[in-house]
Formats: structure tokens, sequence, C-alpha cells
């Protein structure tokens, strides 16, 4: 007699991540899967979007026309950036809607670098440089994450960063290589960054319960340190060609490890800000829902305008 | 007036450059298609990444069912000789 061995829907998902075949929107997938994207995919569409506003504050402040166009630009990628991610997001079934107002309750997160000011120029030297150069380190591996339209958001976003990344470097350059006071703005500026760059990368990996799953689901590839590891062994000798002292008295280099040793990440600091207490997280939401809800005029005028044309073409 | 609060949802497709196909590249809300393909060249084009774009609204596109992919697309698995690989060329002929 025959037998047909049915796979169960869970086996053929296990064995599609197993061969690394991507798993696209209409596929079965656990519950578990889904929800973990669709709070990993938001939260990084989110901080594409809140990501505006700190540099959006020194648009009208460039120090020349160049500057001016550059940072629109690069602002107006990460707008793209949000929007390719909300709409990656939507294929796993929840509305741009729904996570907006996540957002706006609070209820979803975005990245905690957003809630610390910038200053003065040299700190949107200082963003490209070190937050987008952090940005690249963690999107790089996304590019093979195990969900086909995060993937495929995250081949665009990665092409793109790179430029926001050598802006940033440029501007400190241009910096470094000016009057002494430019080059101590860049120097602070540096100072202030640098840790909360660092806390980018997500808590240490003793401290980070999903981490062990999302790598079994090949959503993530490398673990929060490993990755931190990875930027300050790229970002150190970066400072050192710019002439910039890191803000942190226990790094040095390891010869048997091949990277550097670094400084603990103050970690309390870390927790207050996710939990709403940095120094601009109450700004950042509040210009978010001003300008979500100053715009619901024009969202609607539009909605009625278009319906309003379709049904004069209906009846002609 | 409707209780719809999202845009409707759009799919968009760009022709990369002229002699190409128009690709799937990603989705994007807009009120109309006229809105619809202004949003798309910001979001999907702000490099010279295309120069067509088509918009269609998601609602109207079906698609073949992923579970039942095996059987559906089984009648082209058994066909080999649809392959040029499939047949025996002798050396001697040659430009075939
Ligand atoms: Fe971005
Ligand atoms: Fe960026």
């Amino acid at each position: 007699m025959e037998t047909i061995i049915e796979k169960s829907l869970e086996e053929v998902f296990e064995e599609k991540i197993a061969n690394d075949i991507r798993i696209e929107p209409k596929d079965w997938m656990p519950e578990q899967y889904r929800k973990t994207l669709v709070r990993q995919i938001s939260q990084h569409a989110h901080s594409e979007i809140v990501g505006m506003l700190p540099e959006g504050n020194w648009i009208t402040r460039a120090p020349s026309l160049k500057r001016k166009a550059i940072l629109l630009s690069k602002v107006q990628d990460e707008a793209g950036h949000g929007l390719y991610l909300y709409s990656a997001a939507e294929t796993l079934g929840t509305t741009r809607d729904q996570m907006i107002a996540d957002l706006h309750s609070g209820k979803a997160k975005y990245s905690s670098i957003f809630n610390y000011p910038t200053l003065s120029w040299a700190d949107i030297g200082a963003i490209g440089w070190l937050v987008d150069g952090a940005a690249i380190m963690n999107q790089v591996p996304l590019i093979r994450t195990s969900y086909g339209p995060y993937a495929r958001a995250m081949v665009r976003v990665c092409k793109e960063e790179s430029f926001h990344q050598r802006q940033g470097f440029e501007i400190m350059m241009t910096l470094c290589n000016g009057a002494p006071a430019q080059k101590q703005m860049a120097q602070e500026a540096f100072n202030r960054w640098w840790w909360p760059t660092l806390m980018m990368f997500g808590p240490k990996d003793s401290e980070s319960p999903n981490t062990e799953q999302s790598m079994r689901w090949k959503i993530k590839r490398f673990t929060n340190d490993e990755l931190r590891q990875r930027f300050v062994d790229m970002m150190v000798p970066q400072a050192e060609f710019l002439g910039l002292t890191v803000p942190d008295k226990d790094l040095k280099w390891n010869e048997t490890k091949n990277g550097y040793d670094f400084g603990d990440v103050d970690w309390e600091e870390f927790w207050n800000v996710v939990k709403g207490n940095g120094p601009c997280n109450k700004d950042r939401l509040s210009a978010r829902v001003k300008a979500h809800e100053e715009g619901a005029w024009v969202r609607e005028a539009a909605l009625a305008h278009a319906q309003k044309r379709a049904q004069r073409e209906a009846q002609a | 007036m409707s209780q719809q609060k999202d845009w409707p949802l759009w799919e968009v497709f760009i022709r990369s450059k002229q002699g190409l196909d128009h690709k799937h590249v990603g989705s994007l809300h807009a009120a109309d298609a006229e809105m619809a393909i202004q949003n798309a060249r910001d979001v999907y084009t702000r490099r010279m990444e295309g120069v067509s774009i088509w918009v269609v609204e998601s609602k109207h596109i079906h698609a073949s069912n992923p579970d039942e992919a095996a059987a559906f697309f089984d009648p082209a698995n058994d066909k080999v000789y649809r392959h040029p690989t499939f047949y025996e060329v002798p050396a001697e002929i040659k430009n075939m």
C-alpha cells in the first residue's frame, strides 16, 4: 500500500527557511513569525519617518545652498525608506492607519537615536557619518532576511544609504580641516553621538530575548553585539583619520580578537530613552501627531475629489 | 461621505529603460491614479530608476494560490523535451 506523506504547513515553512527560500506574503507562516515581522518592519518604518525630524531641523539653516540641497535630498530619501517599509509591512495584513495609530499612541517604538537633539551643524555631519553608518551595518544583512518584501525593500534602502553616510563624513571632514573652533564643533558632536549610536544595535545579546528566535527564522542574521563590534572596528580608524578622539577611555586594540575592546554602553540611559524619557521623545512624537492631524483635511479632500471625479466619469 | 480613512493601495510597476519590461517595485497609497503615478515618481524613481510607470489598484490584482503551486505548475514539470538540451546534436553539426 502506498502512503502519501502530507507535509504540514509548518514543515513546508521550516523547509523554506532552512533552504534560504524567501517567504512571500501569501505563503503560510507561523503567527509569531508574522507578528515579529510586523513589529520589526513597522518599527523600522517609524524610525525612518521620525528620523527626518532631527535633520529637518537644519534644512533652513544649512551653511550653503549645496549643503541645503544635499540635506533636503537625504531627508526625502528617509521619507522614501519609511514608505518602502510601510508597504512591506502592509503585505503582512496590517494597515497604514493601524501602524500610524500605534506610533502615535506610543505602543510602537522607533529607534531611540532620534530622541537626541541636533544642537549644531556638526550634529548633521555626525548623524550622516555615525547614525547612517550604523543603519547600514544593521540593514545590509537584512537584504538576506527571510521575508521577501522586507528583503527587497532593504535592497533599495541600502543603495541609497551610502550617499547619506558619505555626505555626513564630508561635513565632518570639512569641519575637521577648518578653524580650531570648527574642529571643536566636530569633536563635540562626535562626543554627543558616539554612545547613542552604539545603542542603535539594541540591548546586549544576553538581554535580547527575541534575538534567538529571529536568528532561527533568519529574520536577523547577526546578533546585536556582533554588529556593534563590527561597527566599532569600522569607525575607529575613520575617527582617527579625521583626527577625532573616540570618547571612550576603555577603547583599546585587542590583537587576539583582532578587534577593539570598548567600554560598556550606559544601559540605564538606553532603557530610559526607550521608555520615553529621552531628551526629545515628547517633541518628536508631538511633531508627528501634529503633522498627521493638520494634514487630515488634505487626505480627506483628496479622497472626496477622487470620488467625485470617479462619479462624474461614470455618469458621462 | 465615505468612512474609508486610508487612501487606496496601488501596486507600482516601472520600466527602468526603453526596451525592458515594466517590473513590480512595491506599493503605495494614493487617492486616485494620477496621484499614484506622481507619488510613484517621488517614492520609486528619485535616481532615474524609470522611464515609464504603471499603477494598478491592488484590489484588481488576482494571484495564483501559493499553497497549490506544486499541483498548479505540475504540467511543466515532466516535459524536459521542451528544452533544447534534451536533444543530442552530432558534433559535426555546427550552429544549431
Ligand atoms: Fe534610511
Ligand atoms: Fe539614511
